[in-house]
């Protein structure tokens, strides 16, 4: 296993750790206001300090990472459920209108800016966490469809496919039995960048405002609930910063050291 | 030659006087930046406090105005005669006064607009200030003759509002964006999205204003508003959006700060037809959940002076009704308890852009929830919140200041939209009206403020202030803001 590997794995399970046990402990009460303890630097009774509402960071963050993961999951699960199935489609009637309807329609997605889609779809039906996920969900679908139509096409030429035909195998078939299986390795690297590209996503709608509504804690809305008291309060806009960072940095150096070891032809160079 | 030599020296000494002149005087202009930009600059059809905070006083002027402390002083009327009934005010127009397109002003500009006000089409966004006049009369071209349908003693200073300012019916069509009045400054250039401009009237009627020129720029973003007043692109701020960054104005020796009191009422307006909110013990058990003072410090770091009803504190009738509505959660539980609502109840709170909204209720939501009551925060833009709660009254609870000077007859409207019925309170704002005494209508109002109280028509926060920022030397800028303006004729430069 490489360093990328081990390092991402750790930092993506510090991240995924800390949503966990938000479900069961925190600190303190991460909606309790306590206005005369507000803006506090880091101590040790508050580890990251309090915002301007007396607020302990360290229990915001917790929750948030809960909310970042919530986010970004479910929208990388609707994109792979929507994605796959059409791209594998896609794949086995190559030429045909059906193809062309699936490919077309996905650039058609993936020209407009992402955020954008989100902001219009937000703006349309209101603010919130789940509006939020199916807005970056969209996005997800055409990634994922291409890399699966990508693959798959290459698939087809196989002489396994040939075999499978031969036997009897309808298409709907052999892209489950066959296909499948032998694109999922891809899947997984691309479902991870695409996780800390949610994760990202999230952070930038709940910055506008646009994410997870108050109470519920989310790193982009603490970056933004900051940006006026960065003079003189610089931990409310680092810590949250850092956070995002990392998740970020974890999920991509854990998709990177997967695909290497995923890679069949860098296994074998290995060996 | 002769001639020609008289020119040269004649141009040479005018240009060393204005040399002179130009070493004598201080900077004569100023850049002035607010928080939004007006949709348009007629203050006498849209509600908007931008169109006044730019033109009150510096291009447009009533009969009266008001002076920074809040008083009622002489505008353009120079003075004044009341019937012995109170209901003829017959007003002597000052002389040798232009509009800035050459026009004169006379008794027909004022009764052009005043009828403009009045029309059964008249698109003023307060009409009530003018619904007492029956008839205007030119008597002469310096006199005009009000007469009321019944005495009204607040009518002199209705006519001190931005909404009862004196326009011509040459330049009327163009007002929107060209406005023509007569004020000591006229309007220069608009650029869309970033600045108004407006110089010196050099045919101005009364003292010469120390400015030259003034610029009013449009920054709504806090954070660019404290990057500009830092970066010292702007010479003052007129209502500084982030509280928080006072403090390091006020370390800084090349700022001042200037805190004072608005006319905003900040409440947490309650919509009074909807279930479980017509119940009065719902709205009491709320009073009593709320807590101010952690309002007043989280959400305006301290900045704020907390009201038990509708009035302003600086206000001589004013009332101290606080205790009326003390944070007191047993006594909110035993409320809500009593009203069939043990377990609370889920609402809306509706939240416009304004840090006081959006921080407050925040605190508000945490507050509701330890009685019980899940109040779901949801942030609207300001058109959004006009559409779906000022118009369409659709909300449960939401929080806004109401800027507008003694508002409190906004009860009296039942149609208003937190739909507040009362005739005891309509019978006494008639009464209000009718009453010219002082004394007498301090009383009827100190009624008023109890009454709305122990209704518990609203959640009474607390009075926003005025937090002004503006370089050290800037002098003359209003500390308080008893309406919308800023006040260009009083400020010049001390360096």
């Amino acid at each position: 296993m490489s360093r990328n590997l081990v390092l991402g794995a750790c930092l993506s399970s510090l991240v995924l750790l800390a949503a966990l046990v938000s479900f069961v402990w925190t600190p303190y009460n991460y909606a309790a206001l306590n206005i005369p303890d507000k803006l506090q630097s880091p101590n040790t009774q508050h580890w990251f300090g309090t915002d301007h509402f007396g607020r302990d960071i360290f229990s915001m963050i917790m929750v948030g990472a809960r909310t970042s993961i919530a986010v970004a999951l479910v929208a990388v699960g609707i994109g792979m459920a929507l994605g796959v199935p059409l791209g594998l489609a896609a794949a086995a009637r190559k030429g045909s209108w059906l193809d062309e309807v699936i490919m077309r329609g996905n650039d058609l997605v993936f020209a407009f800016p992402s955020l954008v889609i989100a902001i219009l779809i937000t703006a349309v039906f209101g603010a919130g966490a789940v509006n939020a996920i199916i807005a970056i969900g969209i996005f997800n679908i055409p990634v994922f469809a291409r890399i699966t139509r990508g693959a798959a096409l290459s698939l087809w030429e196989r002489e396994f496919i040939l075999a499978a035909r031969v036997a009897g195998k309808g298409a709907a078939r052999i892209s489950i039995e066959h296909i499948l299986p032998n694109v999922a390795n891809l899947l997984i690297v691309q479902g991870t960048i695409q996780f800390s590209l949610g994760i990202l996503a999230e952070a930038g709608l709940s910055y506008v405002g646009l994410g997870a509504q108050p109470p519920t804690p989310s790193w982009g809305r603490m970056l933004a609930d900051a940006q006026t008291m960065v003079s003189f309060a610089p931990h409310l806009a680092l810590i949250p910063g850092f956070a995002i960072i990392v998740t970020v940095l974890g999920l991509n150096l854990l998709g990177d050291g997967l695909r290497d070891w995923l890679d069949p032809r860098i296994r074998v160079a290995r060996v | 030659m002769t001639k020609q030599m008289f020119r040269t020296v004649s141009s040479v000494l005018a240009m060393s006087v204005s040399v002179l002149a130009g070493q004598a005087l201080a900077k004569s202009d100023i850049t002035i930046a607010m928080q939004l930009e007006p949709p348009h600059l007629d203050p006498t059809s849209a509600a908007a406090q931008a169109i006044d905070s730019v033109v009150y006083t510096n291009v447009f002027e009533g009969l009266t105005r008001f002076m920074g402390d809040g008083s009622v002083v002489p505008g353009l009327a120079e003075m004044w005669e009341i019937s012995d009934d109170g209901t003829v005010y017959t007003f002597t127009l000052r002389d040798g006064v232009t509009f800035h397109d050459g026009t004169t002003m006379d008794a027909e500009d004022v009764k052009f607009s005043l009828d403009r006000a009045t029309a059964e089409d008249s698109a003023n966004a307060q009409k009530a200030l003018f619904a007492g006049i029956e008839t205007v009369e030119v008597v002469d071209p310096l006199t005009v003759k009000v007469t009321l349908s019944e005495p009204n003693g607040s009518f002199l200073f209705n006519m001190a509002w931005g909404d009862a300012v004196i326009v011509a019916p040459e330049s009327i069509d163009g007002i929107k964006t060209n406005p023509v009045g007569t004020g000591a400054f006229a309007f220069g250039e608009w650029v869309q999205g970033d600045s108004i401009t407006l110089n010196r009237n050099p045919n101005y009627w009364g003292n010469e204003p120390a400015l030259e020129t003034a610029t009013f720029k449009f920054i709504s973003d806090p954070t660019a508003a404290f990057a500009a007043m830092m970066a010292e692109d702007v010479d003052a701020f007129d209502n500084f959006p982030a509280p928080e960054n006072l403090p390091q104005f006020e370390a800084d020796p090349r700022f001042k700060v200037l805190v004072g009191s608005t006319e905003g009422e900040t409440i947490l307006s309650t919509n009074n037809k909807q279930p479980p909110f017509d119940d009065i013990r719902v709205r009491q058990a709320l009073a009593h959940a709320i807590d101010r003072q952690a309002i007043i410090d989280g959400a305006m770091f301290g900045y704020g002076t907390p009201i038990g009803s509708h009035f302003a504190p600086h206000n001589p009738a004013y009332v101290d009704l606080t205790g009326n509505s003390a944070y007191d959660l047993e006594k909110a539980k035993a409320l809500l308890a009593e009203a069939g609502f043990a377990d609370g109840f889920e609402t809306t709170l509706h939240l416009p852009p304004p840090s006081y909204a959006r921080r407050g209720g925040e605190i508000i939501a945490a507050q509701l929830a330890e009685i019980g009551i899940t109040a779901e925060i949801i942030n609207v833009e300001w058109a959004q919140w006009l559409e779906s709660v000022f118009n369409g009254k659709d909300f449960g609870l939401t929080i806004v200041s109401h800027t507008e000077p003694m508002d409190i007859g906004i009860y009296a409207r039942p149609e208003y939209y937190f739909q507040y019925e009362s005739t005891d309170f309509q019978t006494l704002m008639a009464t209000l009206n009718s009453t010219t005494a002082p004394e007498e209508r301090a009383k009827i109002l100190g009624e008023a403020q109890r009454l709305i109280a122990n209704d518990y028509v609203n959640g009474y926060l607390f009075q926003l202030a005025k937090l002004g920022v503006a370089k050290a030397g800037v002098q003359g800028l209003w500390e308080n803001a008893p309406t919308a303006a800023i006040d260009l004729t009083a400020i010049s430069w001390n360096e």
